[in-house]
């Protein structure tokens, strides 16, 4: 293939977007998922201890060099502030490490010498007297791991070895994910059965009811999401609107007041609210090209209104269908915001999770891998949807 | 400038001047930006940041035209921890739980402040023997007394009211939605304190495992009641929507929505969390480090912390500033009845042992976010 004339304008045109796409889409994504499986923050910042701890197998104590080693790299890590990045991952391995890390770090310097490194660190914390937690810098010290994946899949190392799940009160992030799916799946089921009338009223309406209509829908698609979240908690609340109607008008009593918000109910509301525009523009724009004469053609076949709409209509809005169930199942599985402001406990979604430990407990090769997992699950659906429908026949409109 | 216009008309003359305008002024406002010093402090938001801006950050900009930034957050080191390790410091100081001060100051992430280096208390007294025993750790001195105590609206509790933290877990006898802090900090000594655990053992009975155990199956008794809360500014506000029946909440943001939006609201003192506020930490690694020196030792004068309690019910943590503690500014309110540490107000109260907690913190975070979407 030549690129002379038009053609390679054409292609160097492009040159920009893909420098924009690899720059701020590519390279961050893949920093980040390079993160669940990469961590050599340990092994760079105590790489003698490390090296004294090679070929040691947690039998007894570790030779004298490593506790040497660590009195000298842990006060050098306190001083220029690379103590966080050992103190998050070895504590992560053995709860209370980060502690001792830190402690020891800040006291080696003023202790006493007393005759080896070993009495000295085990005169400053009894925990260096323990196989175990030289066992956890030794394993903060790989550079590759699974470990993260392991977790996020509630699965954990035995000690001999193999791979099991975790005791039951640990398994959290699994089933956190199939409830995210669940919801999700919810959602955008909602959103179909409410946004599908809507889409075919503006559809087949007259131009200037439909516009009315279709700015109905834009309005507070335009509109920001914490606005519209927060208007649902002003109306569903215990002392909300909705409530304070049914209460004025006897419907419910006033010691009685329905439960709307903080949880299930609150999640499903204001997410398929949310996202209804993302269901209602696809099905509009693929309704908008069914010319009206086939549901005649139909009637004056002999099929009754159902039959006509189930044979002839519904196949043709497929693609609609397809296309706004896509997005709105991949932008429910991500969302957070609205969940974790109206759904209570149950509002806690995977996205939570994430956000959770990007923001808060800084472990970012767990957020990593969460994200590694669903990013794999939405594109094994997305490969299901292509197969099943194709995604060329998808019209986003 | 003073080139002949070759225009010489007024029409082509104002779009001149205009242009001028529009290239001067953002060089005047770059340069006012470069001739002011500012800092960034962080604080908890709401009716506490806003007694400390009255208090002491107007005064201290007015004497060292510093100029102070406000920035609110929720209490944590994550993200002191995550500004230092990028090595992209953008918060000069951060107003932290006494707890997690001793943690930072041990992991090296705040600058040390010397507490003998403060300012002499109001009669001169050398800084240590001002500020009371147990308010000062080896990385810095706390600010302030202030409390986690429960309250309720009285226009949502009619009949016998709720006295005692037993009470707020007692579904039966008050059924409805409870607020707390989504943090375990506070929430595990009071679900102790409600299984009937004396004051004095509270901290030995969390130091073992079964104690844990213990405070979280009573956690569990509530757990599908609770509303958790994050700001300290969400409690008033879920309790005047009546959204929670009672809420956990800190003593000062109730006081300010009783005595400034007069709100019908009751604090349960029974039980409550003595708590102390503070350190003002420098984050290391700051490029204003002698501005930040400058604000913390300005926010430790007696005045300065005497002032807060003239806007919001929290009590220094040093003797003489004690003595200008008296009424509330803008309504003319008696302080000391409102204050945590008010004799009334102590009669179950435990003090919140911050060492425990600074021992503790991460893993206490880890399992109680553990639990809570279980």
């Amino acid at each position: 293939m030549q690129l002379r004339g038009p053609r390679a304008t054409a292609v160097a045109l492009t040159l920009p977007l893909l420098a924009f796409i690899g720059l701020s889409f590519v390279a961050p994504l893949g920093t980040l998922l390079s993160k669940s499986a990469y961590e050599p923050n340990v092994a760079n910042i105590l790489p003698r201890t490390l090296a004294a701890l090679d070929g040691w197998d947690g039998d007894g104590l570790p030779p004298e060099a490593a506790f040497a080693s660590l009195a000298e790299e842990l006060p050098k890590a306190r001083q220029e502030r690379t103590l966080v990045r050992v103190a998050g991952p070895v504590n992560r391995l053995k709860s209370g490490m980060r502690r001792v890390l830190t402690r020891t770090a800040r006291q080696v310097e003023k202790a006493e010498y007393a005759g080896s490194w070993r009495e000295t660190l085990i005169g400053i914390n009894p925990a260096w007297q323990e196989p175990d937690t030289w066992l956890a810098i030794q394993a903060a010290g790989a550079r590759f791991t699974l470990r993260h994946y392991l977790q996020a899949l509630d699965l954990e190392r035995r000690p001999d070895g193999g791979i099991g799940l975790r005791s039951e009160e640990s398994r959290i992030y699994m089933p956190l994910l199939w409830r995210t799916l669940l919801v999700s799946l919810g959602v955008t089921l909602l959103c179909l059965a409410i946004g599908y009338p809507i889409a075919h009223l503006i559809a087949t309406s007259p131009p200037k009811r439909s516009n009315l209509l279709l700015l109905m829908v834009l309005v507070p698609f335009w509109t920001s999401l914490l606005v519209r979240t927060t208007a649902w908690i002003v109306l569903l609340q215990r002392q909300g609107v909705i409530n304070s109607l049914l209460v004025a008008l006897g419907i419910t009593p006033d010691s009685e007041r329905l439960e709307m918000i903080y949880n299930m109910t609150g999640t499903f509301t204001a997410m398929t609210h949310v996202l209804l525009p993302f269901m209602v523009l696809p099905l509009y724009s693929v309704m908008r090209s069914i010319p009206p004469t086939h549901m005649a053609a139909a009637a004056s076949l002999g099929a009754n209104p159902v039959q006509g709409f189930m044979r002839v209509y519904l196949p043709q809005t497929l693609p609609g269908i397809g296309a706004g169930g896509l997005l709105v199942f991949i932008l429910a599985i991500g969302y957070y915001i609205t969940p974790a402001l109206v759904g209570g406990r149950s509002g806690q979604l995977i996205s939570n999770m994430i956000a959770y430990h990007v923001q808060t407990s800084l472990n970012w090769g767990l957020a990593a891998a969460l994200s590694s997992i669903l990013l794999v699950a939405v594109i094994g659906l997305y490969l299901i949807y292509s197969r099943l429908i194709g995604i060329d026949r998808m019209r986003l409109g | 400038m003073n080139k002949p216009n070759p225009v010489p008309s007024k029409v082509a003359a104002r779009p001149n001047r205009a242009l001028r305008w529009l290239t001067g002024l953002p060089l005047a406002m770059a340069a006012g930006a470069l001739a002011a010093e500012s800092i960034t402090v962080v604080s908890w938001g709401g009716s506490y940041a806003r007694a400390c801006v009255e208090a002491y950050h107007k005064a201290f900009t007015a004497e060292t035209g510093i100029e102070v930034l406000l920035e609110d957050y929720n209490g944590g080191l994550a993200q002191v921890r995550a500004q230092v390790d990028a090595g992209a410091v953008h918060w000069d100081v951060v107003d932290l739980e006494m707890a997690d001060g001793k943690l930072a100051c041990d992991e090296g992430i705040i600058e040390p402040i010397d507490s003998a280096q403060l300012p002499p208390g109001l009669n001169g007294e050398a800084p240590m023997d001002d500020y009371m025993p147990g308010a000062v750790s080896e990385c810095g001195p706390g600010a302030l007394f202030y409390s986690t105590i429960y309250a309720y609206n009285t226009r949502y509790i009619q009949g016998s009211p709720p006295t005692t933290i037993e009470d707020f877990f007692d579904l039966e006898k008050f059924p409805g939605r409870r607020g707390m802090r989504r943090s375990p900090l506070a929430n595990l000594e009071f679900a102790l304190m409600a299984d009937g655990v004396p004051l004095d053992q509270v901290y030995a009975v969390l130091d073992t495992e079964a104690g844990l155990e213990r405070a979280f199956r009573k956690l569990d008794s509530i757990k599908d009641q609770v509303v958790w809360w994050e700001a300290g500014a969400q409690p008033p506000q879920m309790l005047a929507d009546g959204e929670v029946l009672m809420s956990t909440a800190y003593n000062g943001r109730i006081f300010n929505a009783q005595v400034l939006e007069r709100q019908p609201f009751v604090i349960v003192w029974d039980g409550q969390v003595l708590d102390i506020d503070g350190p003002l930490a420098i984050v290391s690694g700051t490029s204003r480090l002698e501005a930040a020196r400058q604000f913390v030792r300005f926010a430790n004068r007696p005045t300065s912390m005497a002032y807060v309690s003239k806007y919001i019910s929290y009590s220094p943590t040093r003797e003489s500033a004690k003595a200008l503690v008296d009424k509330h500014w803008e309504t003319g309110i008696d302080m000391a009845p409102h204050m945590p540490t008010a004799p009334e107000n102590m009669k179950r109260a435990l003090q919140s042992d911050w060492r425990w907690w600074s021992d503790h913190r991460d893993e206490m975070n880890e399992r109680f976010s553990a639990w809570l979407i279980r």
